[in-house]
């Protein structure tokens, strides 16, 4: 499912599925694209943030176009205690290793992987980059 | 032949690509066939243009030839330049026969009495445009002939289109000249600049696709405005949203493709509101300030703004009017009188 920002519309509540992940995808391009996010978080469940939100930051490939800064994305993973990654959505080798990734996170979020729970693996992912 | 020609044709035939070189010269129609066969034109183009003015050299090519040559590639080229547009008034409503002869000779005539020194030339198309080369002159120097203007002039409208050489001194004399041919009484800048000049003729004669005020009902609900195929397992949760930004698009800008711009300039002489506390200007004097919009396609990328999510549909109005107000030059000044707010003057 695919949203502009958070409230989902209530309208389409009862052919929802279960959700197991939520990407927050901020383009560094555009400052609009932090403030929606944010705005975004408010709505969202805190049991979502035992492992089930991760932000996606595209548009690293053009430091010059950069509005947003890095410190603001990088708090913004620590506040809410969620990996952060970084692609450049508009280069097609690295649109596609970043949907694998996505995905194989989705299996884990959802439970099809056994021995991983999300928390554990989130956990995984922050401790990693920090290093 | 005279080495300034010599010289002027030499640069001119440099600036054109090496591969269009020959076309050029057909066009241009001053070398025969013959002599364009011994060109050579796979050399560096220094070469081929020193083999040019050799070539005219033998036909004695004088400015008046080296002129058209210029109009040609500028023509082709016109997209290089920046052009502005003007109207011209008549008084009353008389319908008057178009004569091109007498248009040339009144023109020059005016010009020539004026300014001594100076080099016309004309060059009609086929789309009744009437291509006009302009070099200026003192009267104690000979025209500089790197630096002419160039003005588009379609007879059965009022419009011209003028690309002015840097020395803008002689503006109102060429504007002159104008009216006087043409039979018109007098002429106005209008605010409206663009270097793409099928765009601006675009606007001017309304040939851009405009949409009507016709009332849009909403589309009915099983009819998807998506027009890429997507993959079926994607679900766009704001699709209602993204129905209405489209709408409110389509309204706002129509279906057809948009006419290049690449700038809209505003400028602000309003007041600055802050919050009381601010307090950031003692006195109430209007705030100067201009805002510029550029872009290679200026109006293309107004459209998908709302679209990319980058701005709120319905987008202002003061963006969504430039072709309908055929401006995209503004001067916002405070709203007078009861109700405070701006204005976009005349």
């Amino acid at each position: 499912h695919i949203a502009t920002s958070l409230p989902l519309p209530s309208e389409r509540d009862h052919l929802r599925p279960r959700i197991d992940l939520i990407v927050f995808v901020i383009d560094i391009k555009s400052k609009y694209s932090l403030k929606n996010v944010e705005a975004s978080l408010a709505y969202v469940d805190a049991n979502f943030f035992l492992g089930k939100v991760y932000f996606l930051v595209t548009g690293v490939g053009r430091v010059n176009c950069c509005s947003v800064e890095m410190n603001a994305v990088c708090k913004l993973g620590e506040t809410y205690c969620s990996p952060v990654l970084f692609c450049e959505l508009e280069l097609e080798g690295v649109r596609v290793a970043t949907a694998q990734r996505l995905l194989r996170t989705l299996q884990i979020c959802a439970g099809l992987v056994p021995g991983f729970s999300a928390l554990s693996f989130s956990l995984l992912m922050r401790n990693s980059a920090d290093d | 032949m005279d080495e300034i020609v010599a010289e002027y044709i030499r640069r001119t035939v440099l600036k054109i690509p090496r591969d269009e070189i020959k076309m050029m010269l057909q066009k241009w129609g001053f070398l025969s066939e013959a002599q364009l066969q011994t060109l050579n034109f796979h050399q560096i183009k220094d070469n081929i243009s020193q083999e040019v003015v050799q070539l005219c050299e033998e036909n004695s090519a004088d400015i008046k030839q080296a002129a058209v040559l210029d109009i040609i590639y500028n023509h082709i080229y016109q997209n290089k330049r920046m052009w502005s547009v003007y109207q011209m008034r008549k008084t009353g409503e008389e319908l008057e026969y178009f004569d091109l002869t007498d248009f040339k000779k009144k023109f020059k005539r005016r010009l020539r009495s004026a300014l001594k020194n100076v080099t016309i030339t004309f060059r009609e198309y086929e789309d009744n445009a009437i291509w006009i080369r302009v070099a200026w002159g003192t009267p104690y120097r000979q025209p500089n002939q790197y630096k002419p203007s160039y003005v588009v002039y379609h007879s059965q409208t009022p419009y011209v289109f003028i690309s002015a050489s840097v020395l803008k001194s002689n503006l109102p004399l060429l504007c002159q000249a104008l009216i006087v041919a043409s039979n018109y009484h007098d002429i106005r800048e209008m605010e409206l600049r663009s270097h793409s000049l099928n765009s601006l003729k675009d606007i001017v004669f309304k040939r851009y696709s405009q949409n009507f005020q016709t009332y849009c009902p909403k589309p009915l609900q099983g009819k998807t405005v998506e027009p890429e195929s997507v993959d079926l397992r994607i679900i766009n949760e704001n699709r209602n949203e993204k129905e209405r930004i489209q709408r409110l698009n389509q309204e706002a800008f129509g279906d057809g493709p948009q006419p290049i711009l690449q700038f809209a300039q505003y400028k602000l002489e309003t007041m600055f509101k802050s919050s009381p506390e601010l307090d950031v200007l003692d006195k109430k004097e209007p705030f100067r300030c201009l805002v510029k919009f550029s872009s290679p396609h200026l109006l293309e990328s107004l459209k998908s703004l709302a679209p990319a999510g980058m701005a709120d549909a319905p987008l202002s109005p003061l963006l969504t009017c430039i072709p309908h107000k055929a401006r995209n030059y503004f001067r916002i000044r405070e709203k007078k009188g009861l109700f405070p707010g701006s204005f976009v003057s005349p």
